[in-house]
């Protein structure tokens, strides 16, 4: 009886959490209304639109600039969190503990005046900049992690045969961290690829990005070629999922 | 010895720079931002003034603070008790399906919020697939209009946040020492008590960690009213939205900003206070 009610009560979670995707993607698939049957005009038209192959490439180069930059500060930032004692160690620490949970409207709006004093344009620049900070935490958080469960006596080993720190890092750290790395990259990818926040103040009309058009379409209502977006959207994230989470496991 | 020393206060240094220039220096514009004045055709004026902070006082901003504070109260509140035996149950399932489910709560905590909020207008709206079904076995007749209303709001909420109420009490729960839920069992105490005396003080840290993540963004996350409907001023974040973007008042927008972090400080040093310094990795 318990283990019944265990069963079911998990049912309805996932069936909470899962209906309204999977009706999104059947969505996606039928005709409009007088008529039924499957098709795949949606994702013919949406391969016409030119807006949206313009501003899904503006996503794509931010998010890989933007996640590759937060990836190499992040393990850095892990790195020396954890090798070295400095002045301030603990205050770094807690402020990137503390960027985690930091709203990202606040994190936006103050970026957005900063920049403004500074006079930079709104655009790639800006955005970027946004999204590196938006990820550095996470990634710290992700690398540290990471790097709790390595052996440290393996980093002595290095420094006894006469390793500097640099050849230390490259040749005994990265590699070890290589796919909790790949993991953190993945993710900054994802975070900055569905970002509406903090694109929002940081990025003008000139450089329009996914989540706004996206944003722009839906506040108009419910069509199928939204449908047809958000699944293709839906399946790129799972894949990436799939891939850091499969990353992780190897180990 | 002299180039590794170059290399731990080059690598230190950058990400002190970049935390400096990108986080420190734009928040501290933000509390300088909200003490200047506003004239229609400048964005803020280099002149101080508190009249920002004696707006915030007034009966209009007050009761879209405590609107905004209740509404994240009770989002918080739905989450963990949909969560919290969410989470526990899945601890409970045998290990082979286990990393599978748990890899199921993963997948929505990284699909994109907008999209996920997208996804809920097509269930709810008036010709959506839970009116057809409700009218279907009978318990409604008519539509119900649950799209652009205040629940419509929260149910989306909910929907967002749950996945980050689930995994930080999944990862502490599973750290749980069954053998003191055993004990306890064997020493006579009846379901009830072991949950109140052992497991919820247990897992404390995992509802702390769960609170951080869900009670802030149920405030700012602005495109959900938007999107949804309801009154559009129902989450701070909208008030603060339409003051940078619309109303163009960056001065008071700041001011309406920090006390947002505010509340975050106060999640942060509560959530310092109560969780053993061992036990916050878990975020």
């Amino acid at each position: 009886m318990n283990k019944y009610i265990r069963s079911s009560y998990l049912v309805l979670c996932y069936a909470f959490l899962y209906v309204p995707l999977f009706v999104l993607i059947t969505y996606s698939f039928f005709q409009a209304p007088p008529q039924t049957g499957f098709t795949m005009q949606w994702y013919q038209t949406l391969w016409q639109d030119p807006n949206l192959l313009v501003v899904a490439g503006n996503s794509l180069l931010v998010a890989v600039v933007a996640s590759t930059l937060a990836t190499v500060f992040g393990t850095l930032a892990a790195v020396v969190l954890r090798r070295y004692r400095f002045l301030g160690r603990q205050v770094l620490s807690n402020a990137l503990f503390s960027l985690i949970i930091f709203p990202d409207l606040v994190l936006g709006i103050s970026l957005l005046l900063w920049l403004h004093l500074l006079h930079f344009p709104l655009g790639f620049f800006t955005l970027a900049i946004g999204h590196i900070t938006l990820c550095l935490p996470f990634v710290t958080i992700m690398i540290n992690s990471r790097l709790l469960d390595l052996d440290s006596s393996l980093f002595e080993a290095g420094r006894d045969l006469g390793a500097s720190e640099w050849t230390i890092l490259r040749r005994i750290i990265l590699p070890l961290l290589l796919p909790a790395i790949i993991g953190a990259w993945l993710m900054c990818f994802t975070l900055s690829m569905d970002d509406v926040i903090i694109s929002f103040f940081l990025t003008g009309p000139s450089f329009n990005v996914l989540p706004l058009y996206i944003y722009s379409l839906v506040r108009l209502g419910v069509t199928p070629e939204i449908n047809a977006l958000c699944s293709i959207i839906f399946f790129v994230t799972l894949i990436l999922i799939l891939i850091a989470q499969w990353r992780v496991r190897i180990e | 010895m002299h180039k590794d020393n170059v290399f731990k206060y080059l690598t230190i240094n950058s990400v002190y720079l970049w935390l400096i220039l990108f986080s420190i220096c734009p928040l501290t514009l933000v509390v300088i931002c909200s003490f200047l004045q506003h004239t229609p055709d400048q964005l803020f004026v280099w002149k101080f003034t508190l009249a920002n902070y004696k707006t915030l006082l007034t009966p209009i901003y007050l009761k879209v603070f405590w609107r905004s504070l209740q509404l994240a109260f009770w989002v918080t509140v739905l989450c963990l008790i949909i969560g919290y035996p969410f989470a526990y149950f899945l601890t409970q399932l045998p290990s082979k399906i286990k990393g599978l489910m748990a890899l199921f709560v993963i997948i929505p905590f990284w699909t994109s919020s907008l999209l996920r909020s997208y996804a809920i207008i097509t269930i709810i709206q008036a010709h959506g697939l839970l009116n057809t079904f409700l009218i279907k076995i009978g318990v409604i007749d008519q539509p119900l209009q649950l799209l652009y209303t205040n629940t419509a709001v929260i149910i989306g909420l909910v929907y967002n946040l749950l996945p980050f109420v689930v995994l930080p009490l999944f990862s502490n729960m599973e750290k749980l020492d069954r053998r003191l839920i055993d004990a306890a069992r064997d020493l006579g105490a009846n379901g009830p008590t072991t949950f109140l005396r052992i497991i919820l003080p247990l897992t404390k840290s995992g509802i702390y960690s769960a609170i951080m993540l869900t009670f802030l963004p149920a405030m700012t996350l602005f495109y959900i009213p938007d999107l949804l409907g309801g009154a559009k001023s129902l989450l701070l974040g909208n008030v603060i939205q339409t003051q940078f973007l619309s109303a163009e008042n960056w001065p008071l927008g700041s001011a309406l900003s920090l006390t947002l972090t505010v509340v975050m400080s106060l999640l942060l040093w509560f959530y310092f206070r109560s969780t053993p310094r061992s036990e916050r990795e878990a975020l």
